[in-house]
């Protein structure tokens, strides 16, 4: 029933994935949400801002990771803070929408296979998980101590300066729960439950 | 005056690793509703796999462990700027024993205070005179997924054809839940405020929520217009997460409060499922929590 998907992830096995399947993830990945999709846009895509020796260094250690792998869109409550052993307390995943203007750029940029988030993306994102291929993993948002037990160890941590919730942390995971709910095909589900209800508000404020 | 600070740690404790039992039963009931081996079905029973996990090891529901709203009624023997305090001493040690995220972030530097404490709304805490002898500290921790889809609406508003009515509200209501989608982590609860100004609105909208989620509302057409809106929000498809499904809403609190002849505000709060809510009582020597 539930698909076991390590990461690296290849373009194959994304092309097979349909919405609506169940996965358990297991590998080594990295969070980031709000602050890591503008420094990644802003300093390597768009170059707004010039990247520091710092920058480039903290890239070229996420490239490996990332090339074939994902980002989960979560701001997660760490423990050990004071003796850096660090362990993942409550990890569920934050509203992905936020990221929509940097997603697709970022996925191609980093030849990423996937985001892990919660509710969903939009239009741009969808068409880079086509392109690229890749596909939105959807996490039950709230879970977050049954997601912090599938992180079976925190490797490390980049831009801490960004705060807890908002730093870079590399992770390994052992079959964390997903649902695709985008795949590379144009489908998500997403949209299919937004034009449904839609129509259905339609029909209760206006019948 | 007394320290209650490590009395409140415990409220922070509770209400952030310990969901309502009533918030729970209703998840029990909208995880009956679902279809098995449907995604919906699937999301709540990891829901509720979760809600026992966190009980049992005192670790967070949700991450987002949000903004800490207090509502403090307390009477004339406490002082508030001491019980201020004491709450803040309790939000920190909260965060240091990772009962909460540090979650408080200076908005033009972008830096994490690393200690839960912004300006004076940072955690944000009410305080109204007691009726009595008894001091009460209700908390709500709301994440900020549930936050960002609250939503007011200025009536009239053409595009909804909604009034200056019930049925306007309604209609409001209804709009703002399909606007939200599965984003305040579905299915949650709605607070409503009728009228005030826009930060009174936002403010009863979520003072609302305190309601215990069973009572019924002391107007009748207000406690129809509750039970009709979390009905009909049921009827949009939405589901758990947004994964399509009939639990989309699990109760709907309504409260009105005068307005100005030309405003008329209907506010909404989100509440996601995660509806951390406890309650601290102080009588005499003796302390429970509810």
């Amino acid at each position: 029933m539930e698909k076991h998907l390590n990461i690296p992830i290849s373009a194959d096995e994304i092309r097979d994935l349909k919405v609506g399947e169940s996965v358990l993830l297991s590998g080594i990945m990295i969070t980031g949400r709000d602050a890591v999709h503008k420094w990644i846009h802003d300093t390597f895509i768009d170059k707004t801002k010039p990247a520091t020796q710092e920058d480039l260094d903290t890239l070229s250690q996420l490239k490996p990771i990332l090339d074939g792998g994902l980002i989960y869109h979560c701001g997660p409550v760490v423990s050990g803070l004071e003796t850096k052993q660090y362990r993942f307390v409550a990890a569920g995943p934050t509203t992905s929408i936020r990221e929509e203007p940097y997603q697709g750029d970022v996925i191609h940029f980093l030849n990423l296979r996937g985001v892990i988030g919660k509710g969903g993306m939009g239009p741009k994102t969808l068409k880079a998980c086509h392109d690229a291929p890749a596909v939105y993993f959807h996490a039950i948002g709230g879970a977050a101590a049954l997601i912090a037990e599938s992180v079976t160890e925190v490797i490390g941590v980049h831009k801490l300066e960004f705060g807890i919730p908002e730093a870079i942390w590399v992770i390994k995971v052992k079959d964390l729960p997903v649902i695709v709910t985008m795949d590379s095909h144009n489908a998500s589900l997403h949209t299919s439950v937004r034009d449904q209800s839609k129509s259905i508000l339609n029909r209760l404020i206006e019948g | 005056m007394r320290d209650f600070t490590q009395e409140l740690l415990e409220l922070i404790r509770l209400t952030s690793t310990d969901l309502p039992n009533q918030v729970e039963e209703r998840l029990k009931t909208a995880l009956a509703s679902e279809e098995l081996g449907s995604a919906a079905h699937a999301a709540l029973e990891t829901i509720l796999k979760n809600v026992t996990m966190t009980r049992k090891n005192s670790t967070p529901i949700c991450q987002d462990t949000g903004t800490p709203i207090f509502f403090v009624s307390a009477p004339t023997s406490i002082d508030k700027d001491e019980l201020t305090v004491q709450i803040r001493g309790a939000i920190e040690l909260a965060t240091q024993k990772s009962y909460l995220r540090p979650n408080a972030v200076h908005s033009i530097t972008g830096k994490n205070s690393g200690n839960n404490l912004g300006d004076a709304y940072f955690p944000t805490i009410h305080f109204q005179p007691s009726a009595n002898d008894e001091l009460s500290v209700d908390l709500i921790l709301k994440g900020g997924g549930c936050e960002n889809v609250g939503a007011q609406y200025s009536l009239p508003n053409d595009e909804l054809k909604a009034g200056r009515d019930l049925e306007g509200v309604r209609r409001a209501a209804l709009d703002a839940v399909y606007r939200a989608q599965g984003e305040g982590c579905a299915p949650g609860f709605l607070g409503i405020a009728i009228g005030g100004d826009r930060g009174t609105g936002y403010a009863a909208s979520k003072e609302v929520l305190m309601r215990d989620p069973d009572d019924h509302n002391r107007d009748a057409e207000l406690d129809q217009l509750e039970n009709r809106i979390t009905t009909e929000a049921n009827e949009l498809g939405i589901g758990p997460m947004g994964f399509g499904g009939k639990a989309t809403v699990l109760g709907t609190k309504i409260i009105s409060s005068y307005r100005l002849p030309a405003s008329f505000f209907v506010t909404i709060s989100y509440m996601c499922w995660a509806f951390r809510h406890h309650k601290m009582i102080v009588k005499g020597e003796a302390i429970d929590y509810e």
